[in-house]
């Protein structure tokens, strides 16, 4: 390029000046209001209607009055910074939480229409409804064979003996595991790889023939092939289940859900079909998280 | 570079990912800057009958070809490196499109350089010149007023820019058909007016070009695409 062009180029353009104090254009909701959430927190065919939860630690509120539809056979992600409350709203679903006893449960938390947290509710039966995979895989001490067993057994789903070995072909078959160890179902499950004790994990949840598997950060003890293996278990399994899964990775949440819901210091500020929250989200909360602006 | 807390693209909690982000945004604006300047170079290339500028901008079309693919790389590892969501990911998925409209801009001004060494060789009377220089300005103006709508980051400048293009088409329509009489009156007016028509048309796209940045603005502000969308439509999303 000869001088003059240089000169001529340099005089149009001056870039860096262009790039001035912008007006700011952020969704609009700012403000984050006790019992206020947007976009769509409910659902026509709702498995969960969950109304006015909160929930405290000994005087501290953990959860601030939230009200949320899980709709059935939906995958639900839950989002939020350590500390929001996400975990603790999870528990909720199937009153994992008794097991803390400052922790106190107040609203209307209901399961096909019936009270989760009704005095005469077995909480036994709940939880073979509500099945739980949590954040490290903690397979029993036992065989492959017999953690797959183990739900089945004590909730007397099998009659006989080939009943039983059905249930668990079927369970290591939806979770993706049945090629690798149908050989060795009688090895010790704790000598398998993360991922597939975290698999196995999943294998025995659904094996009791739950409608609900909460996930509790299923992925993040995980490597990368063994995390898109349990996340095309969970595409698969919610044609049969309704799955909620809280996670870490956004990326994650992405991939695999349906709906988002992003929590923040006890609310849900945010609930939206998962394409619109990680394009253009309503809350200016949610698009700062989302976008690595805090967390 | 120092990345302005202020910008809404620089507030993030990586430093770094602000750092790519002011600078895919400056580099397109950069590229906006060299294309701005070949258009307006073209025109004066071809009303001042100046061959030697109008070569220059043939070569110089290379640096706006070289830009594009560098611009399109910076986006390309944004995505790898970073995953972005919300308006980083609108900025960066715009940028890619509307890089792909400057680098045709480009193209439009080389095309119009050709037909200035032409005509220029050519030496016959400036013709639908009149037509250019208006038709030039008004789609200068718009190429301007978008990249400047982008740099803001204002979706109302941006609207405007939309609505120009279907005066720009009017005009087009109107100089065409001046050039058409031209040609009527005297057969040895045609192969000139031919050239010209074309300038024309390059023009015309130009405007487009303009447009479709103006509608990725638009997408990047409010999140909402406006493409193939009726202009009342349009208003309405820019005006919520």
């Amino acid at each position: 390029m000869n001088t003059m062009s240089s000169t001529r180029i340099n005089q149009v353009q001056a870039p860096e000046e262009k790039v001035m104090p912008v007006t700011v254009e952020k969704p609009e909701n700012t403000v984050m209001e006790e019992g206020v959430t947007v976009g769509t927190p409910f659902a026509d065919d709702a498995k969960f209607k969950l109304r006015n939860v909160e929930v405290f630690y000994g005087d501290s509120p953990a959860i601030k009055n939230i009200s949320l539809d899980i709709a059935r056979n939906e995958v639900i992600a839950f989002i939020g910074p350590s500390g929001c409350g996400k975990s603790t709203f999870l528990r909720c679903l199937n009153r994992m939480n008794d097991s803390i006893d400052a922790c106190r449960v107040k609203g209307q938390l209901l399961l096909d229409g019936h009270d989760i947290y009704d005095a005469k509710r077995d909480v036994v039966e709940l939880r073979a409804r509500v099945g739980m995979v949590f954040q490290k895989p903690n397979p029993f001490p036992k065989s492959i064979y017999d953690n797959v067993a183990y739900g089945p057994r004590i909730h007397g789903l099998a009659n006989r003996k080939s009943e039983l070995d059905d249930i668990v072909e079927n369970s290591l078959r939806k979770a993706g595991l049945w090629n690798e160890v149908k050989d060795r179902l009688d090895a010790m499950a704790t000598g398998m790889s993360g991922g597939q004790q975290q698999r196995l994990c999943i294998a025995r949840a659904i094996a009791v023939s739950p409608e609900v598997v909460l996930m509790d950060e299923p992925c993040s003890a995980l490597d990368p092939i063994a995390t898109a293996k349990v996340e095309e278990l969970i595409a698969e399994l919610s044609e049969s289940f309704t799955i909620v899964i809280v996670t870490h990775s956004m990326q994650q949440a992405a991939r695999v859900s349906h709906r988002t819901a992003y929590f923040h210091l006890g609310h849900l500020v945010e609930v939206n079909e998962t394409s619109k929250v990680f394009t253009t989200p309503e809350h200016q909360l949610t698009e700062s998280y989302i976008s690595g602006r805090f967390g | 570079m120092v990345p302005n807390k202020d910008d809404v693209y620089g507030d993030h909690i990586s430093n770094r990912f602000n750092d790519e982000l002011l600078a895919l945004k400056t580099r397109f604006l950069k590229m906006g800057g060299l294309v701005e300047a070949q258009i307006d170079s073209a025109l004066q290339a071809l009303i001042e009958g100046n061959g030697e500028l109008a070569e220059e901008i043939r070569s110089n079309d290379r640096l706006v070809d070289r830009m594009e693919m560098d611009i399109d790389e910076e986006a390309m590892l944004i995505i790898a490196r970073r995953q972005p969501t919300a308006r980083d990911l609108r900025l960066v998925i715009s940028v890619i499109r509307m890089v792909a409209d400057l680098e045709r801009v480009g193209d439009e001004a080389k095309k119009i350089a050709r037909f200035a060494i032409k005509l220029t060789e050519e030496g016959q009377a400036p013709q639908g010149y009149a037509e250019v220089r208006n038709i030039g300005a008004h789609v200068m103006g718009m190429i301007h007023d978008s990249l400047d709508a982008f740099a803001r980051l204002d979706s109302e400048q941006a609207l405007r820019v939309m609505k120009e293009d279907k005066r720009v088409d009017e005009e087009y329509q109107s100089a065409a058909r001046s050039l058409l009489t031209f040609m009527m009156e005297d057969t040895r007016n045609i192969t000139h007016c031919m050239s010209v028509m074309w300038v024309l048309r390059a023009l015309e796209r130009v405007g487009d070009h303009a447009c479709n940045i103006a509608e990725n603005v638009i997408f990047m502000v409010k999140g909402e695409d406006v493409r193939h969308t009726p202009m009342e439509e349009a208003e309405r999303i820019v005006g919520r």
